[in-house]
């Protein structure tokens, strides 16, 4: 078996005295799609951070592609990697934010030209080209040469994923892609999301809608208080949940 | 009639006049460049800087602002040439305008960068920018246009602070039109004529910077 | 740099600039509540639906915005005594003053009566006040409440501005500190104890003024 996507092995987080994450393992293959349900605080958005290492974390591996992210073993102790390094390994996952983060000074073929200009050192052309790729295939080819402020929200977070995807990422990590957006245009940034699915991307996400989850998934991981609380194929977790706590979950989420 | 002679003495004086409208032109010019050079490390430092270095920093502007322009002024024009600098009037007026200059645009410019929200920062990392890259790629642009309409203020400021140096005895213009005054006791024309002068400048200034602001700005 | 450092000239003439800054003191309150009166005029001007008035307001916070402090003070002590306006110094600096804080105030007032809502106004009128005492008993008072942080701010700088009042020989404390710097050439120690002064003075207005803002708040 080849070595996974994400493997990420016994992560702790603090916060201060707060600990958020207490113990998780996940694993995931190339092409797994797996999606992060669990109620508000229980340390969804902060998983995936760790995994862009937007947050160190003090205790476990977390390896992207057979690499640990952030650290590396010295003499039996952990040492943070130098900045060049966590840069280049942050270029390894690619990701979308709640409130899309678009660089406002920059029209949308810019935004997505900067990673591939600054990080993987591609010619300008050529980066134009693929951010003209990537944007088409988000269907924002035609608003290329808007700015953010002059675009919706749901074309604000396509061309964000656009920004991510273009990158190239071994592992694409979605953080509530559409829960700042007005509900007319949630079906738009899903159906993007979808389509990347069915090219057999990889995929973390993180989402509070059910019914998407469901469809999009391979597997669906329920945290619950900072630990991994069920994890299986949608159909068993939202249909058959072991737990009173998933069960109440899945019911106030209105599946 | 007392303009029409204003005027002719105003012209009469004109080379001399013009050479204190260079002088201040130049006086400003140089203390606002290089009061925002020191002052984009200023800012830099009160921002990203380490504790200690920051608390230095932090000391160094307080002390600055909280002193008026014109005891800056005087104290280094005084106490430079008592340390064995050997600086003239001029270019100890340029010194002090520049340590002004630099702690104002040092605190306009740790405003705009804190005012930066915190995804900007998150969504470079997330694409592999180091902190060179995210800086001048992302926050830099960013913070250059939320300084440029106080940078502009602060400039007029330095222009209006450059007559302080005609008490150390810089023939900037205002020098210039008092000696002028000296010789001809038109004092209520010739001040009147200094002050009009001034305004044209910053008016000038202001209007220039409008018009970048508008050239900069970001579509929406 | 070999610089003995003795403090004991500038202590013994501690009560002068004492003295001097007492005076600067109350010279920036004098002159800041003239220019509020001014401003508050002003600003009432600049919102006024004549265009006369508009005009009138807009000219005067641009031209004194514009010009030097310095040039004003000259023009006020020097040259309007030619249209047989003599003050003496103390006075033709605080009528200077008001009418350069008036211009910064108009500011200040114009965008703290832009932000009230409008139904203020409406709500006055509709228990029976009239326009002026709508403006007298609601609008102005809650503007002002909104408006002391920068009122604050511009009582400070006015209070720095009061060092040039050394430019006409008021005896505050710069022009103190330059006698003192001149007569005992104790010239660091006594800038430095000068502008340490100034920059105490303002933390402490600054505190005092963060307290009666908190007192004046209105609740919730
Ligand atoms: N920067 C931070 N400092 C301190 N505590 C934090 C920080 N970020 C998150 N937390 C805490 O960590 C816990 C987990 O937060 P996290 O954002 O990961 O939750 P989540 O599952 O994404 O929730 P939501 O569904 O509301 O987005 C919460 O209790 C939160 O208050
Ligand atoms: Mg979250």
């Amino acid at each position: 078996m080849s070595v996974p996507v994400l493997e990420i092995t016994n992560l702790h987080k603090r916060f201060g005295d707060v600990e958020v994450l207490k113990g998780i393992d996940l694993t995931m293959q190339r092409g797994d799609v797996v999606s992060l349900i669990g109620s508000s605080g229980s340390g969804k958005t902060t998983l995936l951070r760790c995994v862009n290492l937007l947050e160190d974390y003090e205790e476990g591996i977390v390896a992207v592609a057979g690499e640990q992210i952030g650290y590396r073993q010295q003499n039996g102790r952990r040492v943070r990697l130098r900045e060049r390094e966590i840069a280049r390994q942050r270029a390894m996952t690619g990701m979308t934010f709640q409130h899309f983060n678009l660089f406002p000074h920059m029209s949308a073929i810019r935004n997505v030209m900067l990673g591939l200009v600054r990080t993987r050192k591609m010619p300008k052309d050529e980066a134009y080209a693929t951010a003209e790729t990537w944007l088409d295939r988000v269907g924002m080819k035609d608003r290329k040469d808007h700015f953010p402020g002059q675009l919706s929200g749901g074309q604000q977070q396509r061309v964000a994923i656009a920004r991510a995807i273009a990158m190239n990422p071994e592992l694409m990590l979605f953080d509530e892609v559409t829960s700042a957006l007005d509900p007319e245009l949630v079906s738009e940034v899903l159906a993007v999301v979808k389509g990347l699915a069915a090219d057999g991307m990889t995929m973390l996400l993180v989402t509070h809608e059910m019914q998407f989850a469901h469809d999009v998934s391979d597997r669906v991981v329920f945290m619950q208080d900072g630990r991994i609380g069920e994890e299986g194929p949608p159909d068993t977790l939202f249909h058959n949940p072991k737990s009173e706590r998933l069960a109440a979950f899945l019911k106030s989420s209105k599946f | 009639m007392e303009i029409a002679q204003a005027l002719e003495v105003i012209w009469a004086a004109r080379w001399a006049l013009l050479a204190g409208l260079g002088n201040t032109i130049l006086i400003s010019v140089l203390s606002i460049l290089m009061g925002t050079a020191l002052g984009l490390v200023v800012g830099l430092i009160l921002t990203y800087g380490n504790p200690v270095l920051r608390f230095v920093v932090r000391l160094y502007s307080d002390f600055l602002r909280g002193t008026p322009v014109f005891v800056l002024i005087l104290a280094c024009f005084y106490i430079l040439s008592v340390v064995d600098i050997q600086l003239s009037a001029y270019e100890a007026g340029i010194f002090a305008l520049t340590l002004f200059c630099s702690s104002h645009v040092g605190e306009i410019v740790l405003g705009a960068l804190k005012a930066i929200p915190k995804g900007q920062t998150e969504a470079a990392k997330s694409v592999g920018l180091t902190f060179f890259g995210t800086f001048f790629s992302v926050l830099l642009p960013q913070a250059l246009r939320m300084i440029l309409p106080t940078w502009v203020t602060t400039a007029t400021e330095i222009v209006k602070a450059s007559t302080l140096l005609s008490v150390i005895g810089v023939v900037e213009l205002l020098l210039g039109v008092q000696q002028v005054i000296a010789r001809t006791f038109l004092s209520l024309e010739l001040y009147f004529f200094a002050g009009f002068v001034f305004f044209l400048l910053n008016f000038a200034i202001e209007k220039a910077g409008r018009f970048v602001e508008r050239k900069v700005a970001i579509p929406s | 740099m070999d610089y003995d450092f003795n403090f004991a000239a500038v202590w013994r003439n501690f009560d002068l600039l004492l003295s001097g800054l007492g005076l600067g003191l109350v010279l920036a309150l004098v002159s800041i509540a003239i220019g509020c009166v001014i401003g508050l005029f002003t600003a009432f001007g600049m919102l006024s639906k004549h265009r006369l008035l508009r005009w009138a307001a807009h000219g005067y916070v641009s031209a004194i915005r514009n010009t030097p402090i310095l040039v004003l003070i000259l023009f006020t002590f020097f040259a309007l005594p030619q249209l047989g306006l003599r003050l003496g110094k103390i006075e033709s600096f605080i009528v200077t003053l008001a009418v350069y804080s008036g211009a910064y105030l108009t500011e200040v007032f114009r965008s703290g009566l832009v932000a009230l809502p409008p139904g203020l106004r409406e709500a006055g009128l509709t228990i029976g006040l009239t326009e002026l005492g709508t403006k007298v008993r609601i609008t102005i008072p809650i503007m002002f409440r909104n408006v002391l942080p920068a009122l604050g701010n511009n009582f400070i700088s006015l209070f720095k501005d009061t060092s040039l009042a050394a430019a006409i020989a008021v005896p505050e404390l710069t022009f103190h500190a330059r006698k003192i710097n001149v007569e005992t050439f104790r010239v660091i120690e006594t800038w430095l104890v000068a502008s340490l002064m100034y920059v105490f003075a303002c933390a402490i207005i600054a505190a005092l003024l963060r307290r009666v803002e908190r007192h004046l708040a209105i609740p919730g």
